[in-house]
């Protein structure tokens, strides 16, 4: 059997159980190989479990600087028993299995289409610590030591990264160190080191960061001048709020005055903190609250108010994968209809659709610009695949000359000087009306809010015409969103196509790499990544620019295409979904295949076959 | 149902209070309940304490849910800014407004439908959580905009007004707030003024949770012979344990009271409650025995009134929370943002 032989190339996976400290260990093996200049993709699979389920560690390395998911593994690290046969199928053929070979295991547990490299971790961890919990934790470090070995991982970048990561804890420095060595030692005496798969030195990845989605989200609060966060715990967004409350504590505490330039409230229930986040919106507060799937379904009665009342808001949404509790530790985009038209009644919201990290930062501090703008609920859609695992991106940036735009708000003196004042009178006919915060006036500028249909006035009415009034400039007022929201962005095949495909946030980085896959095949294809929703007339128009558009996203559904139709009033036979929904994150094979066959399909050849067969 | 707008015209020799306001500067538009309804009463002893305590109208946010009792904050005080919410949620909303902006006074507006059914979750977490604020719940017994429900704080065995006998235990709110951590809790009766009144004031000048039971007849489904929300059943098992003054800094104390009967609780800004006993077994200090004798006088068909419980040294959330003095709605991006030199060292240690 001929071995997989790669360099900077290929797919690690670590299986583990839960609990087990293989998290940090892992994510020390990845950062490693970043610092050699290789560009890494880790991705957690990880259940609902605190101790003892099967968890996975999926590392992908590509000096292409591919992100996304690839699929497979070529070496296996199967330290959990319970997954051993599922493991040991996942390999490549020509592939490497790593395991802990403490215990003898009969042959037919083993494929002979793998090099298998046993090493007796166990054995070793015993001999070395008399503590059962040092036992577990630095069987993790040993065998990270033994990958370096196996893998021409540079020794020297992981002993820095261990100094960094317990400066100050001397301590606990010199054992990790030991242990990393045990491993090394043990396998450049008795594997057969290098592997076919290397690591080799390069400076792909430039100044990119290493960051995870919800702690660059809750960044983005910090920046965008978030003063109020009211949550409740769910998963993935919980890191949300508690990167907020870490950010918080580290740049918002006021020297000067003392005290904290920020409040953050672990609420009772998602129904609590959006009121909160809705209350502290109406008094002039910038406000959030994070959450998914489930917390928006619970959500969504204060969400309607805060579109009719028009009160800035703005919703973190990390999904998962629903309906109901659905899959709570794995990834889907399947709350895009939910939150667009979330709430009963004729209701649309804003949502924004980054694709990364560095997105998701930029993002919710616009997302703050724009309540305040548009006074309404604004979502920002990331999800578990962006939201909790580390991942390379754009180093985060800010314009210091940056002012917020806390939009139309009537200050005390513009009451004083007399300027005419309707809560909900559109003086300049893009929607968006005035508003104040209360106590700013003795004598002017208070008025009502309510959820019950009002006048331009905000007088209590059930009149048809006032109604209709307001749900018209309601609808202008989306409308007027559309200059604000990010533009979404166009990559144009260097060839002219006759297809496009539509995709947005996580799906991205996989995206890329089928498009460069697509077009080396000879398929021409255009791309657009949108990047929120109400669309721009670029979105309706891309598609009307193509005989055929795809539309990748990661759900059931196909809930994009489903609004895209309805909301640019596209004949739905333009539009077919490519959907990929099992909870792991969509893959570049996954996206090529289904567009190569779809192409085939309508009778669509590449070009280069196209050629070869006429000559 | 259409706005009313009330005429402005007054007596020119209305009383002016100490910022030169007439109680008419604190009242709202027409009430548009049922004529003899417990809630307008209520209306009037908020804008009487509002008067009497001078303070200025724009600087009250007025909350509330959804019901009868949730519509009234459009009867009082015109000059500040209401929020009509939703069902059972205007504690969460009240306490997000308070975290923006912790100089105003915050006065929650609820029912028993509001604050007892749907709503019960979020009235007892705000009273854990201590928002600063002054919480009145419209108690009546009943569901008046949905024409004559029972209530979760109607009491069992008490008769509808279609001669249905409520099977399911009431909830006392009042008892509730003691326990989960108000630092201010009272009842009082909707009919009598001179008691409510002046517990609307402690509770304005109160610096934590304070929350207000006060009993509020339905003159169109629970005011019949069989209920125990009606004005004769609660005036006839009325026991109020003690009167309450509220003297504010301004004021030279000038009342006299019998040695040993008055107790005095200094509030943070200085105004002091002089708490008149009327039973002398009973002790506003200690949430235990508040809460015993409260309920075993439940237990012989009485409703005990006054101020239940107070707390001297009560705090609220900005406490807990450490936040900044300034209210948060007034910081801009020199006090929020922290710049690029920042974002350089935090992009730096993720390489």
């Amino acid at each position: 059997m001929k071995r997989i032989e790669a360099v900077n190339d290929f797919v690690i996976k670590f299986a583990n159980v839960n609990g087990s400290g293989s998290a940090s260990a892992n994510t020390l093996f990845a950062k490693a190989i970043m610092r050699m200049g290789v560009p890494v993709s880790p991705r957690n699979i990880f259940p609902s479990n605190i101790q003892g389920l099967p968890t996975w560690y999926e590392v992908r390395v590509s000096e292409s600087g591919w992100l996304g998911r690839r699929g497979g593994a070529d070496l296996m690290v199967a330290m959990n028993p319970q997954t051993w046969e599922k493991d040991v199928v996942e390999i490549e053929p020509g592939g490497y299995l790593f395991y802990d070979s403490t215990k003898p295991l009969p042959a037919d547990k083993f494929r002979d289409d793998i090099l298998v490299l046993g090493m007796p971790l166990t054995e070793i961890c015993n001999a070395t610590y008399t503590d059962p919990r040092q036992r577990q934790l630095f069987k993790n470090i040993i065998y990270v030591g033994a990958l370096a070995a196996l893998l021409g991982v540079d020794i020297a970048e992981v002993e820095r990264l261990i100094g960094e990561q317990y400066k100050g804890k001397e301590k606990l420095l010199e054992p990790n160190l030991k242990a990393l060595h045990l491993g090394r030692d043990h396998a450049l005496a008795h594997l057969p080191c290098p592997l076919g798969i290397t690591v080799r030195r390069t400076d792909k990845v430039g100044d990119r960061i290493f960051i995870e989605g919800n702690s660059a989200t809750a960044l983005g609060a910090v920046y965008g001048g978030a003063t109020v966060c009211a949550w409740y715990p769910i998963t993935p967004s919980s890191s949300v709020a508690e990167a907020f409350a870490r950010h918080c504590r580290k740049f918002r505490v006021d020297a000067a005055r003392g005290g904290n330039n920020f409040a953050i409230v672990q609420a009772e229930d998602e129904l609590a903190s959006i009121g909160m986040v809705i209350g502290a919106g109406w008094n002039g507060a910038r406000a959030f609250t994070c959450t998914s799937g489930p917390g928006v379904s619970l959500m969504t009665e204060f969400i309607g108010l805060a579109y009719f009342a028009e009160i800035p808001a703005v919703i973190v949404n990390v999904q998962r994968a629903g309906p109901s509790t659905g899959m709570p530790t794995r990834t889907q985009q399947a709350d895009i209809l939910a939150c667009a038209y979330a709430s009963h009644g004729d209701t649309k919201h804003v949502l924004l659709l980054p694709e990364d990290a560095t997105e998701a930062f930029e993002f919710t501090a616009e997302a703050l610009d724009l309540a305040d703008r548009l006074q309404t609920p604004v979502f920002v859609m990331t999800d578990l695949d962006i939201g909790m695992n580390e991942r390379l991106c754009r180093p985060l940036a800010w314009d210091d000359a940056r002012a917020y735009d806390r939009g139309k708000v009537l200050t005390h003196d513009d009451l004083e000087s007399g300027k005419r004042f309707g809560r909900y009178l559109d003086v300049d006919d893009d929607g968006i009306t005035y508003r104040t915060y209360p106590g700013t006036h003795a004598k002017r500028g208070s008025f009502f809010t309510r959820g019950t249909s009002r006048d331009r006035y905000a007088r209590y009415t059930e009149e048809g015409s006032a109604y209709v009034d307001n749900m018209q400039r309601l609808l202008r007022k989306f409308e007027t969103a559309k200059q604000y929201v990010p533009e979404p962005v166009l990559r144009e095949c260097a060839r002219p196509a006759r297809h496009g495909v539509i995709y947005y946030g996580s799906t991205a980085c996989a995206m890329d790499e089928a498009l460069a896959e697509l077009e080396a095949e000879g398929i021409a294809l255009d791309a657009l990544r949108v990047r929120a929703f109400p669309f721009q007339d670029s979105v309706i128009d891309f598609v009307g620019a193509h005989e055929h558009v795809f539309v990748v996203e990661q759900n059931r559904d196909g809930q994009l295409r489903t609004l895209l139709v309805t909301e640019g009033a596209i004949d739905p036979a333009r539009l077919s979904s490519v959907v990929h929904y099992d909870g792991t994150p969509v893959t570049a094979r996954f996206i090529r295949r289904e567009i190569e066959e779809r192409l085939s399909a309508f009778n669509v050849r590449p070009m280069r076959r196209t050629a070869s067969a006429g000559e | 149902m259409t706005y009313l707008t009330k005429p402005k015209l007054h007596h020119p020799e209305l009383p002016a209070n100490a910022l030169g306001f007439t109680r008419r500067d604190y009242e709202g538009t027409i009430s548009t309940l049922c004529a003899g309804c417990g809630h307008d009463s209520i209306s009037a002893a908020i804008i009487q304490a509002c008067w009497e305590l001078a303070i200025q109208p724009h600087r009250v946010a007025k909350l509330s849910g959804i019901g009868c009792s949730s519509k009234t904050p459009t009867y009082f005080l015109d000059k500040s800014h209401g929020f009509n919410s939703v069902h059972g949620r205007m504690p969460s909303v009240l306490t997000g407004a308070n975290l923006a902006n912790r100089d105003l006074i915050y006065l929650g507006v609820s029912g028993d439908g509001d604050s007892a059914s749907i709503g019960l979750g979020q009235f007892a977490h705000s009273m854990r959580r201590a928002v600063n604020m002054t919480y009145i719940v419209e108690n009546n017994g009943v569901y008046g905009l949905t024409k004559g429900q029972f209530s979760a704080t109607a009491d069992r065995g008490s008769k509808s007004k279609r001669g249905a006998l409520n099977s399911e235990e009431g909830i006392d709110l009042a008892i509730l707030a003691i326990q989960l951590g108000a630092t201010y809790v009272a009842r009082s009766f909707s009919g009598d003024k001179a008691q409510l009144v002046p517990l609307i004031k402690g509770a304005l000048e109160h610096p934590g949770p304070a929350f207000l039971d006060v009993i509020s007849p339905c003159v169109a489904f629970n005011n019949h012979e069989g209920s125990t929300r009606s004005y004769d059943y609660v005036r006839n098992h009325n026991e109020a344990v003690n009167h309450l003054d509220v003297i504010t800094v301004h004021k030279e104390i000038t009342t006299a009271y019998e040695p040993g009967s008055v107790q005095q609780v200094p509030t943070h800004d200085g105004s002091v409650l002089k708490l008149r006993k009327l039973s002398d077994d009973y002790d506003s200090s200690s949430r235990i025995s508040a809460m015993s004798y409260v309920q075993s006088r439940y237990a012989q068909g009485e409703i005990v009134t006054g101020l239940l419980y107070v707390e001297q040294d009560a705090d609220d959330l900005h406490a807990s929370l450490g936040t900044t003095p300034v209210p948060l709605n007034q910081l801009g991006e020199k006090d929020l943002c922290p710049g690029q030199a920042a974002l350089d060292r935090f992009n730096a240690a993720l390489r």
